[in-house]
């Protein structure tokens, strides 16, 4: 052990950093590439000269961008630091200060100085124009931002927070920083881009204007007009949906855990259909079955004789599709909470002389309390989010998020109105948020005791299993009919029109050409079909990541603001993807941080969209894992980061596949916040399809999505395979009890 | 190999520790405390006094919120867990479930530098000397407890670390296990000359195994001393009736000359160590096996009644009604004539009774 270092210290991550920073400084590119992040093509372009790719060093040298110089001295005093002990309190003050204003001027230069030279007014005025520009960041600017970072963070664990520990420090500083700049100062920009008005300054004028247009608020539906605000028609679906989905879910999940149905396993499996199904193939499907020539309608029609309406368009269609689509995940939300309450209490309840019905109503259904209401949460925030139905089925219904997106997308690109709205569906989120946890309020709701429960559930009453199991019945009939129709509507030439089976749609998508040269991929959904693929895959292990060392840090460690930190990383769940879309585009448009087109900025938004579930799933099963476990490896002279590694990512395997999983099909089937994100060059299967949609070409959009659906449940397939099982023999649960 | 005579045990040292949880929880009040290199101290006391603060506080699992915290001539008051020489034995065990027992008894060797070939070789003589030799391939799951807890000992040992931590290691086990076990510890403390720190709630154990015991009570020592010293001269009321069973009475001292008190108990009277405490009220203990029933009336007696008498195998319990309240003692005469019921004299034996401050 290194207690009696006399030697002259070393510092091998301190060394690394500096390296990493000196190397962004005087060899990488300092400005982002055009021809995006992973092409090297620059090396051979005029590397180091050229202005466009030159280092930092190399520009300096040119006398260009010479207010890059401010950040020399940082990189450069800290070299002293690496003679000195750690322990001396000059070390870390040297590295505090240093990273702490290398990092802050960095970005300050990068927010002052834009395209068209100073980013604001006054600062023109008082220095005069600059007569230079400036682009995005690029490796170099990345490399030396975080040498500054993880500076800043070895100075603070110097000085001893969190124990010294420089790999909790420096996660929790690389956490802190990410959610920063990817979710709040996003969100902070649209907030502001909300109040600018044509002609680029702020006025509060056009945000109130935005914010009280009659197409968000009007009630004209009521007082016998035709079309209601679309804030008063998301709010209505909203609650509808997540009453229903609530009430559902449950449903499901009293038949799992409290009756003898036989087709429990049916009803877990069908749980995982729509997580593995992109949204709005619901609503296709629903237009296959009761749009204008939809089998249902065509069908009744003859056999009453009346004309075929477009009744399924609108608020009817939507809601049957986000019922469709959300009930599952109210389902998971529920059957955990129905699980957890414990037997013993109810078992107490009975031997207390109530019976079966009074039971139920007066133990178990208000131990279920915070389970309903996080499963009315889910279903509120993902129908206020939900793009993709509303698209394919609203017809004259407008909804927030469409009204976003053909804000910003169409001919009007009016980036405050839609900053606007976007607004508008934030405060309904967070305000639902706030609602949940206002009505469960202080009390504490025990579950799960620490103490073997060995009871059993009670059975449910019959006066509430029979109408149970008949709704459940009804909904999975509806359910596998529905993926029929999609299997079917695949093979289907023209639905409605000309019933000929053909695989004439799949060919169109997926047709390949075996040539001299190799295959040629010739079908028109290659493009995006290995785009989707390729983002997915990437996106998928670095929000596991982030998503398990967040949990790490929350469940593991203590620090200061570790509520607020906690705060940070969920905030993102109660963002629908619409907003965190539009943000995004409004954010990464300009520099400093430029991603706008690239295949980068999808990534990042499923990451931060996606992390949550990471966290909550970390947060699951580390709780599980006996602290004292981390604390003898601690003992036994492993450090934090080789704890980490060697004991709790072994034993979080189910997580990280959880985690894994989760965030590749998410990224798969997501639409709200990529519809925005997506490019020519990064097209992504979901809005490829609802493009074919909004071309009326069903049969290809079906046959594309009955792909994926396969894609995935393959891919979910070979992932639980890679991951593996870490084998624990049969007994983990006895030392945990042991506790 | 073998694992050799530890020279690098070392001393601890508290000065002054504080531990304060949150804002205003105190876990540990201003403790000094030492501990001499290869001895084995027990920290005694009932949950919630502080105790396993104290061992985590020596392991680096927590930090003292003042004071210092000495390893040897070190001062490790600042450093984490990773870089003290600690290793430490847990209540739960903390084996790693997804490693064998070799791989658990070598994971620490790994992190201190040994070469692969070496680790093995030191992580084996660790199971043998815990009689695990052939046990290196199975997985802590395939192990009964006893088993478990040895290899828990095991991977603690081949550190060869400083000072050796147990906490409450062994409250998972039956009670003739629990016996053989401790045993087995305390051996191979003595054969490698280990300094060891040992938690635990039992005060049997405690006597037991140690070379020293330090009560604690309330975040603070209430007394250190060794088990002989702990048992016959309890410093308080609440070390003597924590540390085995003891009849607290109400006496008088009369008379303090030269450290030795004569005190009386209604018509029982002994000239005892004053203890520094002066003339007037004060308290006298007595351990149940000191107190002895003759006679009515015998010399230097007080009157009493059997009200309960119970037979437990190797020997009897009474509870005696006296005009001090009730007595409880015990006899190895099982075979004795007595029953409930009887008028009988009381007194304590000579070495018996010990003056408690009041």
């Amino acid at each position: 052990m290194s207690i009696d270092n006399k030697i002259s210290p070393t510092h091998p991550t301190l060394l690394l950093w500096l390296i990493v920073g000196w190397v962004g400084f005087l060899l990488v590119p300092w400005y982002g590439i055009e021809d995006g992040f992973f092409s090297f093509d620059w090396l051979s372009d005029g590397y180091p000269w050229d202005p466009d790719y030159a280092p930092a060093l190399f520009l300096l040298l040119q006398g260009k961008k010479m207010w890059l110089a401010v950040v020399i001295p940082f990189i450069f005093i800290p070299l002293f630091a690496l003679r000195r002990d750690k322990s001396d309190p000059l070390f870390g003050k040297i590295l505090i200060i240093c990273g702490a204003l290398g990092f802050g001027l960095l970005l300050a230069q990068g927010f002052i100085i834009g395209l068209k030279g100073w980013q604001f007014g006054w600062l023109e005025q008082l220095l005069g124009p600059l007569g230079d520009r400036q682009f995005g960041m690029g490796y170099g600017a990345l490399m030396m931002a975080s040498a500054f970072l993880f500076m800043f963070t070895q100075g603070l664990a110097a000085r001893g927070a969190v124990n010294g520990d420089v790999f909790v420090v420096s996660s929790i500083g690389f956490v802190i920083t990410i959610v920063a700049i990817f979710v709040f100062f996003p969100i902070i920009n649209m907030l502001l881009s909300a109040f600018i008005s044509e002609d680029k300054t702020y006025s509060g004028s056009v945000f109130i204007e935005n914010i009280t247009d009659k197409r968000l608020w009007s009630l004209s539906c009521v007082t016998g007009g035709t079309k209601c605000g679309a804030a008063w028609n998301s709010l209505v679906l909203a609650i509808l949906v997540g009453a229903s989905t609530t009430a559902l879910g449950l449903a499901f999940a009293l038949i799992v855990t409290r009756t003898n149905f036989r087709y429990k396993k049916l009803l877990r499996a069908m749980s995982v259909l729509p997580i593995i199904t992109p949204p709005f193939v619901i609503g296709l499907a629903i237009i296959l079955l009761f749009g204008l020539s939809g089998t249902f309608t065509v069908y009744f029609s003859e056999l009453f004789g009346f004309q075929p309406t477009r009744w399924v368009y609108g608020m009817p269609g939507i809601l049957i599709a986000q019922i469709l689509a959300f009930t599952p995940i109210a389902f998971l939300v529920m059957i955990g909470v129905v699980e957890g309450v414990s037997p013993s209490m109810e078992e107490a309840a009975q031997t207390l002389r109530a019976n079966k019905w009074e039971t139920f109503v007066t133990v178990s259904l208000p131990l279920m309390r915070p389970g309903i209401a996080n499963a009315f949460l889910l279903g509120f925030i993902e129908s206020m989010a939900d793009f993709g139905n509303p698209l394919v089925l609203g017809g004259n219904f407008d909804v927030l998020s469409t009204e976003i997106f053909f804000a910003i997308a169409g001919a009007q690109f009016d980036q405050a109105r839609a900053a606007s709205i976007a607004l508008v569906l934030l405060f309904f989120t967070l305000g639902a948020f706030y609602a949940q946890s206002f009505w469960l309020g202080k009390k504490s709701y025990p579950t799960m005791t620490g103490k073997g429960d060995s009871g059993v559930h009670p059975q449910l009453p019959m006066r509430v299993s029979l109408p149970v199991i008949a709704i459940v019945g009804l909904w999975t009939a509806f359910t596998i009919l529905i993926y029929s129709m999609i299997f079917y509507g695949s093979f289907v030439e023209l639905w409605g029109v000309n019933n000929n089976l053909t695989v004439k749609h799949y060919l169109t998508a997926f047709s390949l050409k075996l040539t001299e040269n190799g295959v040629l991929w010739t079908g028109s959904a290659w493009d995006s079909f290995w785009t989707t693929l390729k983002i997915a895959g990437i996106s998928a292990p670095l929000t596991a990541a982030v998503g398990l060392i967040t949990a790490y840090l929350l469940t593991r460690q203590n620090f200061a603001g570790k509520n607020a930190f906690e705060f940070g990383t969920m905030l993102s769940f109660a963002i629908p993807g619409t907003v965190i879309g539009v943000s995004y585009i409004l954010a990464f448009n300009v520099p400093p941080i430029e991603l706008t087109g690239t295949g980068i900025i999808l990534v990042v938004s499923f990451i931060f969209r996606n992390m949550p579930v990471g966290v909550r799933a970390g947060i699951a099963s580390m709780s599980q894992l006996d602290k004292s476990l981390d604390e003898s490896s601690l003992t036994l002279g492993a450090n934090s980061w080789q704890t980490f590694i060697s004991i709790i990512l072994p034993l979080l395997k189910p997580a990280i596949l959880a985690a894994l999983v989760y965030s590749f099909v998410r990224a798969m089937t997501a639409i709200s916040a990529v519809i925005f994100l997506v490019s020519a060059e990064y097209n992504m299967a979901t809005s490829y399809i609802i493009g074919r949609v909004e071309n009326n070409d069903y049969g290809l959009a079906i046959a594309y999505s009955t792909t994926l659906i396969a894609v995935m449940l393959l891919v979910v397939g070979i992932m639980q395979f890679i991951v593996g099982r870490t084998n624990i023999g049969r007994r983990l649960g006895q030392s945990r009890t042991n506790v | 190999m073998k694992l050799s005579g530890n020279s690098r045990a070392a001393s601890v040292a508290f000065e002054g520790v504080t531990k304060i949880y949150g804002k205003d929880v105190v876990a540990v009040d201003n403790v000094s405390l030492s501990i001499e290199a290869g001895t084995l101290v027990t920290l005694l006391g009932p949950s919630g006094c502080g105790k396993t603060t104290t061992l985590r506080l020596i392991a680096g699992l927590e930090m003292c919120s003042a004071g210092r915290v000495m390893i040897g001539n070190n001062d490790v008051t600042s450093l984490p867990a990773t870089d003290r020489d600690v290793s430490m034995v847990f209540q739960s065990y903390a084996l790693f479930p997804h490693m064998s027992v070799l791989e658990n008894v070598s994971y620490g060797l790994k992190f201190s530098g040994f070469k692969k070939p070496e680790a093995r070789e030191r992580a084996l003589a660790g199971l043998d000397l815990v009689g695990l030799a052939d046990y290196g391939a199975r997985l802590p799951s395939e192990l009964s407890g006893g088993q478990q807890q040895r290899v828990a000992v095991a991977r603690a040992l081949v550190l060869e670390p400083q000072v050796l931590l147990f906490d409450e290691p062994l409250s998972n086990l039956d009670a003739k296990l629990r016996r053989q076990v401790r045993e087995e510890i305390r051996e191979i403390q003595q054969n490698l000359g280990l300094t060891v720190v040992y938690v635990t709630h039992d005060q049997e154990e405690a006597l037991a195994v140690s070379d020293r015991i330090i009560v604690m009570k309330n975040a603070v020592v209430a007394q250190d001393g060794t088990p002989r010293e702990l048992y016959d001269a309890p410093a308080s009321r609440f070390v003597a009736d924590f540390i085995g069973e003891a009849n607290i009475l109400p006496c008088e001292i009369s008379s303090v000359k030269k450290d030795i008190a004569t005190v009386n108990v209604g018509n029982y009277s002994a000239n005892l160590p004053s203890r520094g405490i002066a003339k007037g009220e004060a308290l006298l203990g007595v351990r149940p096996n000191r107190v002895i029933i003759t006679k009515r009336k015998a010399a230097n007696s007080m009157p009493g009644e059997i009200i309960r008498l119970t037979y437990v195998g190797n020997h009897l319990e009474f509870t005696l009604a006296t005009e001090f309240g009730e007595l409880f003692a015990t006899s190895s005469d099982v075979d004795s004539a007595l029953s409930v019921g009887d008028k009988i004299g009381v007194t304590f034996s000579d070495k018996g009774p010990v003056l408690l401050e009041n």
